[in-house]
């Protein structure tokens, strides 16, 4: 019981000193994309997932494709649990963003899947990287790097 | 009729007592196999040293298995990440303990791939790989899931269970560690359940 206080203590200070020194933002049009992370990948990986929140106040726009140095390709995920499955698919067309309404891209959900990456994300570089959106248009954001995957405290980070 | 005859009325008695030991063997026996019947298959797969291994693997030891590929962007490395720290925790009363990830992508996890991705997390977990058909067989023999998930913009995900699977040093099902348990519960039951 004790632990799991300390626990969430400890992930609740890894969140905000997180938050305090690597928050970052950028904007496009009426669109605000808040905070693009990443983790550190392991050395033989392929693959890595990005996090972000966009926070659209504007008309409907949607997240159509996203590009960058280090992948080479950058598309959008969709992660479900389905009891004890974990389903995992790409999803066509973007990522929809009505009018007004933020839509965030969190462990767990919606993702960046940056495919086929040669040089794998190490801890606190920061990635480039250009996402377009249908109408407010292209962006370059930067992805910064956090721990490697299975740090409790990041993972629960923006929840 | 039956009163007539007392050689009847035993025989029925001792035949009754006999078809409900029977029963009772029976009843006895199917709750009994599902344990050992119905989870595990052979196998005949590699390791991630290219050597053969199949299902006397799990015999002798406990383990703890995990289903996932190197493709994966989030539960494998959290799962492996968080088997590493169990393992850690237990230190030298988790030592007969071995730990293997079954790669349910086995087209693109190769043995060398398969090394380098385990001995990141920990020297003490092992992968195993192998033709597909193979890894079909002990998936569904464990009953575990996994499908190839096309995207439409090329290549596939891997949809799959999440469960980390106790096996017990008779290589029977003890029990599953859900995705994202707590780590003081699941050292508690990877000790109750195999240690």
């Amino acid at each position: 019981m004790i632990r799991k206080h300390i626990g969430i203590f400890v992930a609740l200070a890894a969140t905000l000193s997180f938050g305090t020194a690597r928050a970052h933002e950028f904007k496009v049009g009426e669109i605000e994309i808040g905070h693009p992370y990443s983790r550190a990948m392991l050395p033989v990986a392929k693959v890595g997932g990005g996090y972000l929140k966009i926070t659209n106040a504007g008309p409907a726009d949607r997240l159509v494709s996203a590009s960058s140095d280090r992948a080479g390709s950058v598309e959008f995920h969709e992660m479900k649990m389905n009891g004890a499955i974990m389903e995992m698919r790409e999803l066509q067309g973007g990522i929809v963003l009505p009018a007004k309404s933020t839509v965030e891209l969190k462990p767990g959900g919606y993702h960046v899947m940056f495919m086929n990456v040669t040089k794998p994300f190490k801890e606190g570089e920061m990635v480039k990287a250009t996402l377009v959106f249908e109408k407010a248009g292209p962006v370059d954001v930067e992805f910064a790097v956090g721990p490697i995957a299975g740090d409790k405290a990041h993972s629960e980070h923006g929840k | 009729m039956t009163s007539k005859n007392p050689f009847m009325m035993i025989a029925g008695v001792v035949s009754g007592i006999f078809v409900l030991a029977l029963v009772g063997v029976m009843v006895w026996m199917s709750k009994d196999t599902p344990r050992s019947g119905t989870f595990g298959t052979a196998f005949s797969l590699v390791n991630d040293q290219g050597k053969p291994v199949d299902q006397s693997i799990f015999k002798g030891n406990p383990s703890l298995v995990y289903f996932g590929y190197t493709h994966c962007p989030e539960v494998c490395p959290t799962t492996l990440y968080e088997v590493a720290g169990y393992l850690e925790e237990l230190g030298a009363e988790g030592q007969s303990l071995k730990t293997y990830l079954f790669t349910v992508d086995p087209e693109r996890d190769t043995p060398d791939i398969m090394k380098g991705y385990v001995t990141a997390f920990s020297d003490r977990i092992t992968g195993v790989t192998g033709t597909p058909q193979e890894m079909t067989k002990v998936i569904a023999g464990w009953k575990a899931f996994a499908r190839k998930q096309p995207n439409p913009s090329g290549g596939y995900s891997m949809s799959h269970t999440m469960d980390l699977f106790l096996i017990g040093a008779d290589g029977r099902l003890k029990g599953l560690i859900p995705y994202g348990a707590d780590p003081d519960e699941a050292i508690e039951k990877i000790r109750s359940a195999l240690l």
